[in-house]
């Protein structure tokens, strides 16, 4: 008999009740809210005289619309300036306050992007099913957990049940093996993989992140390729149990301690596939093979090795494929073939919740330090992801480095990777952007996202265009050796 | 749940690839905290040449000529037709709220992106997976045909063309039960709360740590 996978016993392990047409209830928990898709949900419960089902399971914060600048963020929310965002972040606060629902609001030092909170909070654990009204919330699975996005409907859903509807997805390794060159980075493997199988390519199945290059990956990097299973379409990626995963987990403020940890431990060891699993479809990549990536298009499977050049749509076959080609490069203002390296960027963001810990913070100030920023770049701003990481972060003297160099230093929040608040593109812009969608107008009206690594973004600051982070480092080294 | 059984509709297109909710509905629209309000800026950055803000007064915007669905002959779609991987992106049920809203109570594509295809039918609008070649050919008949309709007949799980030739789709059965008798998910779970109860009691006993978060 086929042994499971890591994403068929943690279904089994959550299952309440199976029902004869295919689908399930699966318990949740932990539940994980923010502003903007909860409103609608707690005031669908209040509607209909419904209570939640186990409050103790959820845990808030205000991330998207929240400012970063330290002038709006130093009065709370009513510092915020725009009136409609400011009435949803009161309104999150409001509701958990009503219900009792533990919240880290504005400018609680752990108030920051959810999924950069969850983990580093251990809110979230290994072998948990985790939820949110977020697509991103796959960036849990790295734990080796079950974590999904859903919409505002299941929102209410699980506050009222504790439960989710939901089929059983088919089951998916991505096995990426051998080892990563140096300057090459978690984010550039998954957009790697993202460009190998395509935006749907991962649609209807559970991803589970495999091989060499995931074994050797910390926790960090693990949540960055997780965050974005979403983009290669799985709602939900996971990566294996292991010592990294349990030393990452080890004494998080809400980790179980004492015997309850050894209890949790015993649990979280068998999640990993058995040998003999079967997955319903495998993928391989080679780690040597990858390089720094860049997105030229305007969607995530749009993106090529910083070496490349622009596709030429002339060159495509498939009808559909080839207007598509041929609208990317119009919005992105870019001409066929061009080189990758010859596009300029006029803003920098580093951060979202695929790329705002510590380590992608240390990454970029390791490729910014003693260097400046182009002139031509109009704005480069640094997001850490959570008050925890701005603290780690000022720490080690990082926010300094990026002063430095002429990057700024924010408050945490989603920023520039939706725009929702002052933090956006101008019409016709490029922006090295961290983190996962460069869809048409994501970023501001108009505005054009290249998806990059942390180390990358600052390359093209320093740069002024997009630049093998590899030649910077090298450079940097043998200046060093002077 | 509003309920859906059979509908009869004019189509009108979204001829591209990998629409994602972005483009559906764009995120400053998202800051409202109603559920309501969003058909007006389905797919704004589309329908209109300027940038679109909550609260701005569309009827004096400039509308995009060269986007099909503001076209005369596609005023009162209720049917989309589209390409595939539609929906992808972003969890934000404000898209189907806004397609609802827009006047769409079916989408047809050859593939739909997860978390969307869910949410669609939590708000009784109906997400209908057909073969790419006969999307194409359904593409066709639509641009030739001025006044295209389909009836789309959910309990015998067919699209009927003008001609009176039937497509059949695949519908989950469960979300087929729920939404032709418009139920109210939460409801029927709740008539599973001896089940849950009872999970809940043996996760505390084998799994404790679960649930001491935030005491
Ligand atoms: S950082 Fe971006 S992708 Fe992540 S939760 Fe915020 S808006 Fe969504």
């Amino acid at each position: 008999m086929a042994g499971k996978t890591l994403y068929d016993k943690l279904w089994d392990l959550h299952v309440v009740s199976q029902r004869d047409d295919g689908s399930a209830l699966i318990y949740i928990d932990r539940h994980i809210v923010h502003e903007v898709t909860s409103p609608q949900a707690f005031e669908g419960l209040r509607l209909a005289g419904r209570k939640p089902w186990r409050v103790d399971s959820v845990v808030a914060t205000p991330d998207h619309n929240v400012p970063t600048t330290q002038a709006e963020r130093a009065h709370g929310i009513a510092g915020i300036e725009d009136p409609i965002s400011k009435i949803q972040v009161q309104t999150l606060d409001d509701n958990c306050d009503e219900l009792g629902i533990l919240e880290f609001k504005i400018n609680d030092k752990r108030q920051g992007i959810v999924h950069v909170v969850g983990p580093e909070s251990g809110a979230c654990l290994p072998g948990m099913t985790i939820v949110c009204g977020d697509s991103h919330t796959s960036t849990n699975g790295a734990l080796g957990a079950l974590s999904m996005g859903i919409g505002t409907s299941e929102v209410e859903h699980v506050m009222a049940t504790q439960c989710l509807v939901s089929k059983k997805m088919k089951n998916m390794l991505v096995r990426v093996d051998g080892q990563l060159g140096a300057g090459v980075t978690p984010k550039d493997v998954v957009l790697a993989i993202i460009g190998k199988i395509g935006t749907a390519g991962g649609t209807g199945f559970a991803i589970e992140f495999g091989g060499d290059v995931f074994k050797a990956m910390s926790m960090e990097g693990r949540l960055t390729v997780c965050n974005m299973a979403i983009e290669a379409g799985a709602r939900a990626g996971m990566v294996a149990v292991d010592d990294i995963t349990l030393d990452y987990v080890k004494g998080k403020s809400f980790a179980p301690k004492g015997d309850a940890w050894d209890m949790a431990v015993a649990e979280w060891k068998n999640l990993h596939s058995d040998t003999n699993a079967e997955f319903d479809q495998v993928v391989v990549l080679n780690g040597a093979d990858i390089e720094p990536q860049v997105s030229w298009g305007t969607s995530p499977e749009m993106v090529l090795p910083v070496s490349g050049v622009v596709p030429n749509p002339a060159h495509e076959s498939d009808a559909v494929k080839k207007t598509g080609i041929e609208r990317a490069l119009e919005y992105m203002g870019l001409e066929a073939e061009q080189s990758i390296d010859s596009i300029h960027v006029d803003r920098v963001f580093i951060g979202s919740c695929t790329n705002s810990r510590i380590e992608d913070m240390r990454a970029a100030a390791e490729v910014v330090q003693g260097l400046q920023k182009a002139d031509s770049v109009k704005e480069a701003i640094v997001v850490p992801g959570s008050g925890l990481v701005k603290q780690q972060a000022e720490d080690e003297g990082l926010d300094i480095i990026f002063e430095q160099a002429g990057f700024e230093w924010r408050e945490p929040g989603c920023s520039m990777c939706l725009a929702m608040n002052a933090d956006r593109l101008n019409e016709g812009e490029h922006c090295a952007s961290t983190s996962n969608r460069n869809f048409e107008g994501r970023q501001g009206y108009g505005g054009r996202t290249h998806l990059v690594s942390p180390a990358m973004a600052a390359a093209a600051g320093i740069a002024g265009h997009f630049v093998d982070v590899r030649t910077i480092l090298s450079q940097k080294a043998a200046g060093a050796g002077e | 749940m509003k309920a859906f059984t059979q509908h009869t509709g004019l189509v009108g297109p979204m001829d591209r690839a990998n629409v994602d909710t972005d483009l559906i509905i764009p995120k400053q629209f998202l800051k409202s905290i109603q559920r309501s309000g969003f058909g007006p800026n389905a797919f704004d950055e589309l329908r209109y040449l300027d940038e679109g803000a909550p609260g701005k007064d569309n009827s004096t915007r400039p509308v995009n000529p060269e986007f099909p669905l503001n076209f005369e002959r596609y005023q009162g779609a209720s049917v989309l037709l589209t390409r595939e991987n539609f929906g992808c992106g972003s969890s934000r049920e404000h898209a189907p709220w806004a397609l609802d809203e827009y006047g769409f109570r079916a989408i047809i594509a050859p593939s739909f992106a997860d978390i969307f295809f869910n949410n669609c039918f939590k708000n009784g609008m109906l997400p209908i997976v057909i073969a790419e070649e006969i999307v194409e050919q359904l593409f066709q008949e639509m641009y030739a045909t001025e006044g295209y309709s389909l009836t789309i007949d959910l309990e015998k799980q067919v699209v009927v063309k003008p001609s009176g030739e039937e497509i059949a789709f695949e519908v989950d059965a469960f979300r087929k039960h729920c939404l032709l008798n418009g139920f109210d998910d939460i409801g029927l779970t709740l008539q599973d709360a001896d089940k849950i109860t009872a999970y809940e009691e043996a996760r505390r006993k084998s799994a404790p740590w679960l649930f001491n978060f935030g005491s």
